[in-house]
């Protein structure tokens, strides 16, 4: 036995050594990776008819927001040649399983996209400007789609790479009942009016901010809110695009977390906040254990639903009284994937979806937000009384004052889960200074963007 | 263990071809031989795909550039440079370390005094609904675990209600949202979910030893504790030896209970090796240096856990 013990290993050995150098030699000879750059199929000829022959879209969507599945059902019961292979998965897993999902072989038609600029240089998704042509989408308000434009390495610019299932607005949800309690009687029009409403609540016994900071950086909300207000808007918007020169090293940066640091020290926010994700905010917020919520209006649906009447929706006020709106609003983005076997198809869903009455219709009351298209469509009113009806007249409020800014959030890939959230979460329990953020934000924009 | 050995390929044909030097024998040893070889065959294909040809990927990923779609860049060992001098890196190590603590250190110190207290209860009905509740824990998806402790833990969570019913209220926090008692939060999480399985190993262990050891303890006047020291210690040098190496992998390697309960949060107060390289590779993607990083977080267990097995078989032959 004691013979077999010592041999055994000394056989097991040689065995692995000889497996490992024939996994060795059949897979390190080459560099991973492949380069897709000519893989491209010709963007030449794409057809603006959807046929008669029957098609299967797959479609690669977003776990808890019905929308994309409602329009899917809608679609295919107005043409019922095409019908729809739908896979959901959360938001973070789709980002994060998005650039192997669409290069593999089973690449979706329609998928909903994370940040576009890597899967655009790994050559993953489809150019859709010969669709913009096709279709005419220059009649869609320009500002609608700039978000899903792709440059040489930036944002904002350049060719279109997707559209919107609905283009969301954000803003502040506040609580009727609570608001009335101390003494709110409209929603204020300065952020110096929203701070004294802040303080109020806090002496008033009533919570102030219900903000998530958990796994994700919920507080990046008002921090974004306030930044807007700050400074100039384009600057933010720049650095979000990757303009070159563009940093989140400014004044009005700097001013928006010092306000932040201001507000947690104050205990404006709850004191579990870094222990709170997103659902747990909403729960809380229902229940009616907060005042405000910052949030947007992919949840009017379900906050009308769950506290009916009870509800309202400001944009974040102005600094000055009388200025302009700024908001964080992004499209819902859906791409077609570069693989895609039905890409015409996949097109034709997106165009039907901003055109279409039934669709915008859809939009508004399963989606709850703006379905976009083009500027002479009427768009679909929500019930009155209800919050969905405020943030839709929010929505085309921020169109009229051209303020929609995308969120710093998807500057790059990396920098929410590696910056914002973490020094966030440093920031608000007071291991982090203002300054200290700033920087820490900026040095791993600067570290993703140059490699 | 030894009729599976001797029906195996290795190498003892000359010690059984001793008595019967015939080569028709030999030949039916080759071909027993052969026959073994073909029965292993798809287990060791199975570990040759799953086992050695990622890791060998992983190695060769390390020394690249990568972003996991397009052509790959190569570095050399930039980002094992990286690895080493990056202050976040490091100290999302050193947080795996402290959880060595509370995963492997606070489990078997635990597991041996429950395991002394239970050892006598160990038959019979009671014994196995002892048995049962220790080990349940382990048998929770650690998921499940996560989520229950992180209810437990939030700032209306049963913990702090206990705490405010005995007055103790000043202490009441969201313990998996404060930075300074996140890593510990997480830590009571991993001690609690591995102090089954040290109880159920030492228990068994315990079972084995031989009772005349301990009347001869007793007979020389030896008390609870002294016979605890002289004979039980000893006795379940193997026993620690494994219930060590089991718990301090869990620790080292740690994913599930801290992706749940905290996300690596708050700041990076609770991230640790394994979720820092599934963030890397697919959030951030850079699979090379999350590749580097696997590695040392492999070469880091290894070095942890080869003295204990050492040590552990010790003077044994």
């Amino acid at each position: 036995m004691t013979e077999l013990l010592t041999k055994f290993p000394r056989r097991r050995t040689v065995l692995l050594a000889s497996l490992l150098a024939v996994g060795m030699t059949a897979t390190a000879c080459s560099a991973p990776g492949e380069d897709r750059s000519s893989t491209q199929k010709s963007d030449a000829a794409v057809k603006t008819e959807l046929g008669t022959d029957p098609i299967t879209l797959d479609m690669y969507a977003e776990t808890g927001f019905p929308l994309a599945k409602a329009l899917a059902d809608e679609f295919s019961k107005q043409h019922s040649n095409v019908k729809f292979n739908i896979r959901e998965d959360q938001f973070t897993v789709i980002v994060e399983n998005a650039p192997r999902v669409m290069a593999s072989d089973n690449s979706p038609d329609i998928i909903r996209l994370p940040t576009m600029v890597d899967l655009v240089k790994d050559d993953l998704l489809k150019n859709l400007d010969p669709y913009f042509t096709a279709y005419g989408w220059d009649k869609f308000p320009a500002s609608q789609l700039m978000q899903l434009r792709v440059g040489e390495n930036t944002r904002g610019t350049g060719s279109l790479y997707g559209m919107g299932l609905g283009y969301s607005v954000t803003g502040v949800f506040y609580n009727k009942k609570l608001a009335s309690q101390i003494g709110m009687t409209q929603p204020p029009t300065t952020v110096a009016e929203f701070e004294e409403l802040l303080a109020k609540a806090k002496t008033g016994g009533v919570q102030p901010i219900m903000q998530f900071n958990k796994n994700t950086a919920g507080i990046n909300f008002p921090h974004q809110a306030l930044q807007n207000q700050f400074g100039d808007p384009t600057q933010v918007a720049d650095w979000i695009f990757q303009k070159p020169g563009a940093t989140f090293d400014t004044p009005a940066a700097l001013k928006a977390t010092q306000t932040i640091q201001k507000w947690a020290q104050a205990g404006y926010f709850t004191k579990d906040a870094n222990a709170l994700d997103y659902a747990g905010m909403v729960g809380e917020f229902q229940k009616g254990n907060g005042l405000f919520m910052f949030n947007g209006d992919w949840e009017s649906a379900n906050l009308d639903k769950s506290m009916p009447g009870n509800v309202g929706f400001f944009l974040f006020p102005t600094e000055s009284p009388g200025g302009k709106h700024v908001a964080m609003s992004a499209p819902n983005t859906f791409g077609v994937s570069a693989k895609a076997k039905n890409p015409d198809a996949a097109a034709y869903f997106l165009n039907w979806v901003h055109t279409n009455a039934k669709a915008r219709e859809i939009s508004v009351t399963v989606g709850g937000s703006s379905p976009g298209g083009p500027s002479d469509l009427p768009v679909p009113s929500a019930a009155p009384n209800t919050v969905l009806a405020e943030t839709l007249k929010a929505s085309q409020q921020l169109g009229a004052e051209n303020g929609a800014v995308d969120f710093t959030a998807n500057a790059t890939g990396g920098i929410f889960a590696a910056a914002i959230t973490p020094e966030m979460q440093k920031l608000i329990a007071g291991q982090q200074t203002p300054e200290g953020y700033v920087k820490a934000v900026q040095a791993e924009y600067q570290k993703e963007l140059s490699r | 263990m030894t009729s599976a050995l001797g029906s195996a390929p290795t190498g003892r044909d000359d010690r059984r071809a001793r008595p019967t030097p015939a080569r028709a024998h030999r030949f039916r040893w080759a071909r027993a031989a052969g026959t073994g070889w073909l029965y292993v065959l798809p287990a060791l294909v199975m570990y040759a795909v799953f086992v050695l040809r990622p890791l060998v990927l992983t190695l060769q990923y390390s020394l690249y550039d990568w972003n996991g779609i397009g052509v790959a860049r190569w570095v050399g060992l930039d980002n094992y440079l990286t690895v080493f001098t990056d202050s976040d890196l490091l100290k999302i190590i050193g947080n795996a370390i402290v959880l060595i603590v509370f995963f492997s250190f606070i489990p078997v110190a635990l597991g041996l005094l429950v395991a002394s207290m239970v050892r006598r209860i160990t038959t019979g009905a009671f014994g196995t609904v002892v048995r049962t509740i220790l080990f349940l824990p382990q048998v929770i998806p650690l998921v499940a675990a996560g989520i229950a402790w992180s209810w437990l833990l939030s700032s209306n969570g049963l913990v702090n209600q206990a705490l405010r019913a005995v007055g103790l209220g000043g202490v009441a926090r969201a313990w998996l949202g404060d930075f300074d008692t996140a890593l510990p939060a997480v830590g009571v999480i991993g001690a609690w979910v591995l102090l089954g399985l040290c109880t159920i190993l030492l228990v068994t262990g315990m079972s084995k030893i031989d009772p005349a050891l301990y009347e001869a303890a007793r007979l020389d006047g030896a008390g609870p504790v002294r016979e605890f020291l002289a004979v039980t210690l000893p006795s379940l040098r193997q026993e620690i030896g494994v219930c060590l190496t089991v718990t301090i992998i869990a620790a080292l390697a740690s994913f599930d209970i801290v992706y749940i309960s905290t996300s690596g949060g708050p700041g990076l107060q609770t991230t640790v090796p394994g979720l820092e390289i599934y963030r890397l590779a697919f959030s951030q993607r850079q699979v090379g240096l999350a590749s580097a990083l696997a590695v040392v977080l492999m070469l880091l267990v290894l070095a942890c856990v080869l003295p204990i097995q050492r040590l552990s078989r010790g003077e044994k032959p």
